[in-house]
């Protein structure tokens, strides 16, 4: 594993009554896309700029690379920024944005040229130097914001919702060139997201925020498959999640019906949460499946049809590729493996943050 | 038929324009090309190289610039202080300050008359902490003081304007490429407000350049403006000529101050347009 390079150590930011952020503790290693990922409200960016040094803690602090650089204005930390709406500079040439940072730090004119085709090229925009900001499209626009950023050499760069503002297709291209710069340059991002598939495609690590707290911190499979809790199974794909009961070490009961599962360690006759995947969801004949019922919506959604299932009382939301008519009965299955059993939270901050999902 | 009543509509302001724009302008430009006996001369307009003539324009040109270099002084710090302001009364701050324009201006001047007399409120406050009185009426001092009062909010609206338009997170990219806080002056905020710089000193140094009522009032007659000096022609001397020619080469004088300011800017449309 390579070596922390930031560390927020029991940060709290509060504006006025609202407590943004209550003892966050975080710690990002060298070279990691991590994505902070939350809903509007979580933290965040908060969490961002105060890395960023545009905000500064009220507790706490932040350690870069083994200096405390908590109060340590934005200039002089060794990191840049990709703002949400670009925030190039409207009365400069391209060249002249991108040139910016080295100006100030007095580079030669050889030196910056050089760096500005350098840039250019890295986010395929090639001859664009002498352009002014107003003639470009908005993928454009956050390309030469990335560009302006990098050619200081940061150690790491900060993105704040930086594909926000762009329509699908560009943003899911955009996802591409941003893992591909990540490896050639060989740095740090600390991305901020609200949108869990681009965290899911980007990201070495994903951090699950809401309401202030961190509620998950894993790799993006772990996150997927073995979400810690109901905010994260939720905010992170869609999923049926259930209130149930561990009868035992592999069996839960769910609305009624006992089923087999993997899990283990909950003890017995505990309440918990079951978490299934509307992929997961097998449908078969009424008599094959652990329960039966009717279905009372299907909708297409390009890949695959979005049913929903009403058995025991619960609306199941199922995914599948075969076409099924409303009102059918039919069964439902899922195998062990893909029941994912969680803890019912016990903390009020938790409760909080289940009221919310 | 619709175009028709399309055109009609306009009708009002054509009239409007050829009435009290181009006639008067049209006016003006016979007088200032005519003699007494009405024929054609260019010696109203020569007469601005009359001694007495030239040094009431650099007279007016030099206040002109004095009051503007004064009022960009004022108004710009004061502008980014008000634009940085976050709070809700914000506009409530900006108001006071434009508030005075909604006053009688000749009322506002005739009370500093007043105050800075030699018998004024100022004199006898200054005699009383023993400085002694300084004599502020009929100067140009006082006469520049007078024009800054008076135009000052016209500075400050169109670069508070501008500077309400730049983003906060131009000013945040900035300081993240490493900006200290003289560089985000000079590089960024000056440049993005300048069109508002430029509408301020347009619409300070113009009515200054050709105010007679100030100097009069603030100058008791002292200060000769070619303001002055064009009035004096149309009101006193009767040479309707003459106050037409000067007026012209004083307008010649604005028009090109006002294509030089719009060299520098480049973006075209001044701010408060």
């Amino acid at each position: 594993m390579s070596k922390k390079l930031i560390h927020f150590i029991d940060i709290t930011k509060s504006y006025g009554d609202n407590v943004v952020l209550d003892k966050l503790n975080l710690y990002v290693r060298e070279n990691e896309f991590i994505t902070l990922l939350g809903p509007s409200g979580c933290g965040k960016t908060t969490t961002l700029r105060l890395l960023g040094g545009f905000e500064t803690p009220d507790e706490g602090q932040i350690i870069f690379d083994g200096k405390d650089i908590t109060s340590l204005p934005p200039n002089e930390r060794n990191l840049n920024t990709v703002f949400q709406k670009y925030a190039l500079f409207p009365h400069m040439s391209i060249a002249e944005n991108i040139a910016f940072g080295l100006k100030i730090k007095k580079k030669s004119k050889a030196y910056i040229d050089d760096k500005i085709n350098y840039a250019l090229k890295l986010v395929n925009l090639d001859g664009f130097g002498s352009r002014t900001i107003d003639s470009l499209s908005g993928g454009q626009q956050q390309r030469i914001a990335i560009a302006r950023a990098i050619v200081n050499e940061p150690k790491v760069l900060l993105l704040d919702e930086p594909l926000g503002a762009l329509d699908l297709k560009l943003r899911q291209d955009m996802q591409y060139e941003l893992i591909r710069l990540k490896n050639e340059l060989g740095i740090t991002f600390v991305y901020v997201t609200h949108d869990q598939e681009e965290a899911l495609t980007m990201s070495d690590t994903i951090v699950v925020m809401n309401q202030g707290y961190i509620q998950q911190i894993g790799t993006p499979e772990m996150i997927y498959n073995e979400p810690v809790n109901a905010f994260v199974a939720d905010f992170i794909g869609d999923s049926n999640i259930i209130h149930g009961t561990m009868i035992c070490d592999k069996t839960v009961e769910i609305l009624g019906t006992k089923i087999p599962c993997v899990d283990e360690g909950f003890g017995t006759n505990r309440p918990v949460d079951v978490v299934i995947r509307p992929e997961d969801v097998e449908i078969t004949a009424p008599e094959e499946g652990f329960m039966a019922g009717t279905i009372t919506s299907v909708i297409f959604k390009g890949v695959h049809y979005e049913l929903e299932i009403l058995a025991n009382d619960f609306e199941w939301l199922v995914h599948t590729t075969k076409f099924y008519t409303v009102g059918t009965h039919v069964g439902i299955q899922v195998i062990p493996f893909n029941i994912q059993i969680m803890n019912k939270p016990e903390s009020e901050d938790e409760e909080a943050v289940e009221i919310d999902a | 038929m619709r175009r028709l009543m399309r055109q009609l509509l306009a009708g009002p302001y054509i009239v409007w324009i050829i009435g009290f724009i181009l006639l008067p302008v049209a006016v003006i430009l016979y007088y200032a090309f005519t003699s007494d006996t009405d024929s054609f001369t260019l010696k109203n307009i020569a007469a601005i190289a009359d001694p007495v003539h030239v040094k009431s324009i650099v007279l007016s040109l030099k206040l002109g610039f004095s009051c503007t270099l004064v009022c960009l002084l004022l108004a710009y710090p004061l502008a980014m202080i008000l634009s940085s302001f976050k709070f809700r009364h914000q506009s409530f701050v900006v108001f006071l300050f434009i508030l005075p324009m909604w006053m009688n201006f000749m009322l506002r001047i005739l009370s500093w008359r007043l105050l800075l007399s030699n018998n004024g409120l100022i004199n006898t406050f200054l005699e009383w902490t023993g400085i002694g009185r300084v004599k502020m009426l009929n100067t140009p001092a006082s006469v520049v003081f007078g024009m800054v009062y008076d135009f000052l909010p016209f500075m400050i609206l169109p670069i508070y304007n501008s500077m309400t338009r730049i983003k906060d997170d131009i000013i945040e990219a900035a300081k993240d490429l490493g900006a200290n806080r003289l560089t985000i002056l000079i590089k960024i905020i000056v440049p993005l407000t300048l069109s508002g710089i430029i509408s301020g000193v347009i619409m300070v140094f113009v009515p200054a350049l050709t105010s007679f009522v100030i100097s009069d009032l603030l100058g008791g007659g002292k200060v000769l403006l070619i303001g002055n000096v064009i009035e004096q022609e149309f009101m006193q001397g009767t040479n309707w000529n003459l106050g037409s020619g000067l007026s012209v080469v004083l307008m010649i004088f604005v028009i090109a101050s006002m294509a030089l300011m719009n060299i520098f800017d480049k973006d075209g449309g001044a701010a408060v347009w």
